[in-house]
């Protein structure tokens, strides 16, 4: 008999705590079949972040740190410059990447930091239950804009992918959505595409992926699909932003 | 016997992390430490280390964090408002048992405060200094000789109870020119670290290096093994000196370059027949209780000496309990204790015990 499917060697055989219909489930399994394909679990250190996956540490087979808020990229550069022939992957949130750890994000991709960014959006912070994040959109709902943000009073939802695009530093960035089979297939395409460059040592990596809060958002998992679809892919357009292979 | 230099005591500090076999600096430019990058960042790539200078201290001490994760000897330096931005940093590497050794070059605060030496760090130092029940091995070398000396024993310390090991100095020690004496050979103690994030090789379980626990017995259990572990190092770590205590009645207790001041205070002093001792804790944690014991029962009062409004005061006066008199005197912003004031201070307590 053939085996169809499987779990990932690199993800471990633990239930996840997420919510149901969150799609942290979906960019861990993506990760982790990056992993076994280019077969680089054993030489790979993840940095998990704070936040909704603080314990991804549980999930992945590879070695794992724990990083405090937002300093992901830097406890990266850390290991990365310790072990340079080494994959060093961050998994970080919106809040952790956009808000806090802007400073540490955006050095690493300035320095062609050789480490790959898995940039979980989802435009809310999960874990400390729905407040506003740098990447809520206008008139979103949160408990901390409860009359909905306005850009008057809150600013303006950031676009990362974007801003990091203007640098010199990253070799590839491009920005994917979780929200149908037929745009997880393209995040894995990315994925693999991230890992390979680095472990090629070609630079920063980095992959937005529109995830959902169904949580938060106070929305049921196939409504949740369907705002990213409609809502937020408007305001954060999928494609790529910079890929080394395809300059001069 | 090693090479013999005139050296600054910043660049000393630089030059024995490197012979203690540390290869991975992390650290951002402020007064009055900067030679330590400079030197690191000239000499790191000629042994083919990591030098590099981050976009803030806190990054800075979250690259330390990586790469004692990763298993290396680690160093990052700073001066007094950079330490507390280094503050997050050195708890989650307390809490996720990472070997490091961080320089506080201090300098006089509060806020920007200036540039001038003060040691009103102390108790961010020696009390915790981020959140959490923590404590970090804080050493007060009080010349640039003790400078390579501590500064190889920090990294030594580090890796014995995987923990992070200050270097408390100040602006004077960190810019004084002084001949060191260094050795042919760094007595470098280095434990195996199998726990570190290196890559599994697939040969083994995954390593995670973390500090949270959500279980509140599982975190107090873990609380319980540092402080019974701390209660190990107060009693096997503890570092001082005494110098001219036979004899004297009143004990000066000052550490680092302050302890230098003490020294010729003790000069002074015997020109005009009076004796005095110094007291200097080596260790500032563990607090060299021991020391107070060995002089306790002929020393008739402690007067300590401070660059700060007086902060070792306090350990002071726990370890003497009421026994006998403390006394005090301290500068502030980058002020220097003289010789002429503390010998004022002595005659008063000579004087007070008289009557």
């Amino acid at each position: 008999m053939a085996v169809v499917a499987q779990r990932p060697h690199a993800l471990r055989d633990i239930p996840l705590h997420y919510c149901p219909g969150c799609t942290h489930g979906i960019s861990h399994r993506l990760v982790a079949e990056v992993l076994d394909e280019l077969g680089i679990e054993g030489e790979t250190i993840g940095i998990s972040p704070v936040g909704c996956s603080y314990n991804n540490y549980d999930y992945f087979n590879c070695d794992m740190v724990q990083a405090a808020h937002g300093r992901a990229p830097a406890v990266a550069t850390g290991v990365k410059r310790s072990l340079p022939d080494s994959v060093v992957f961050t998994y970080q949130g919106d809040g952790d990447l956009a808000a806090i750890g802007t400073a540490e994000i955006v050095h690493a991709a300035a320095r062609g930091e050789n480490i790959t960014v898995v940039f979980i959006n989802n435009t809310i912070y999960g874990m400390t239950s729905g407040q506003m994040a740098p990447t809520t959109l206008i008139s979103q709902v949160t408990t901390t804009s409860p009359y909905g943000r306005n850009a008057k009073d809150h600013g303006n939802p950031i676009r990362i992918c974007e801003m990091l695009a203007t640098l010199q530093g990253p070799a590839y960035i491009e920005r994917v959505s979780l929200h149908d089979i037929k745009h997880i297939r393209q995040a894995k395409k990315a994925l693999t595409k991230a890992f390979r460059l680095q472990r090629e040592k070609r630079g920063f990596t980095l992959v937005e992926m529109l995830s959902t809060c169904p949580t938060n958002w106070g929305l049921d998992p196939v409504e949740s699909m369907n705002r990213v679809k409609n809502e937020v892919i408007p305001y954060y357009p999928l494609g790529v932003f910079v890929d080394c292979e395809k300059e001069g | 016997m090693g090479e013999k230099l005139l050296m600054k005591g910043n660049e000393v500090i630089a030059e024995a992390a490197l012979r203690a076999g540390c290869r991975h600096y992390f650290g951002y430019p402020i007064t009055p430490q900067t030679e330590i990058a400079h030197y690191m960042a000239r000499r790191m790539p000629q042994v083919g280390g990591v030098f590099m200078q981050a976009e803030s201290e806190v990054a800075a001490i979250n690259m330390v964090y990586g790469a004692a994760a990763a298993g290396k000897r680690v160093m990052t330096s700073s001066s007094s408002p950079g330490i507390s931005l280094k503050q997050e940093g050195i708890s989650y590497a307390v809490g996720a048992r990472l070997p490091a050794v961080v320089v506080n070059i201090m300098r006089a605060g509060p806020g920007l405060g200036g540039i001038q030496p003060a040691q009103g760090d102390y108790f961010q130092a020696v009390k915790g200094g981020g959140h959490g029940d923590y404590k970090l091995i804080t050493l007060a070398p009080s010349s640039v000789q003790e400078l390579y000396e501590m500064t190889v024993e920090a990294f030594n310390l580090a890796d014995k109870y995987r923990g992070v090991v200050m270097i408390l100095g100040d602006g004077m020690l960190g810019q004084m020119m002084e001949v060191v004496q260094f050795r042919d050979e760094e007595p470098i103690s280095e434990p195996a670290k199998p726990w570190a994030a290196t890559g599994t090789g697939m040969k083994r379980e995954h390593n995670t290096i973390t500090s949270i626990h959500l279980d509140p017995s599982v975190l107090e259990h873990w609380n319980d093994e540092r402080q019974n572990q701390y209660r190990v190092i107060e009693e096997m770590e503890q570092r001082f000196e005494l110098y001219n205590t036979d004899g004297a009645d009143v004990i000066l207790v000052a550490y680092g370059s302050v302890a230098r001041i003490a020294r010729n205070v003790i000069k002074a002093a015997e020109r005009e027949g009076i004796r005095l001792g110094l007291l200097r804790p080596i260790t500032l944690w563990p607090f060299p209780t021991h020391a107070f014991e060995h002089v306790m029962p002929q020393a008739k009062a402690f007067l300590v000496l401070e660059m700060s409004a007086g902060q070792m005061l306090e350990d002071v006066r726990l370890t003497v309990e009421g026994r006998r008199p403390v006394f005090f005197h301290g500068r502030m912003g980058g002020m220097i204790p003289t010789v002429k004031d503390i010998m004022r201070e002595v005659h008063e307590i000579i004087g007070t015990r008289e009557e």
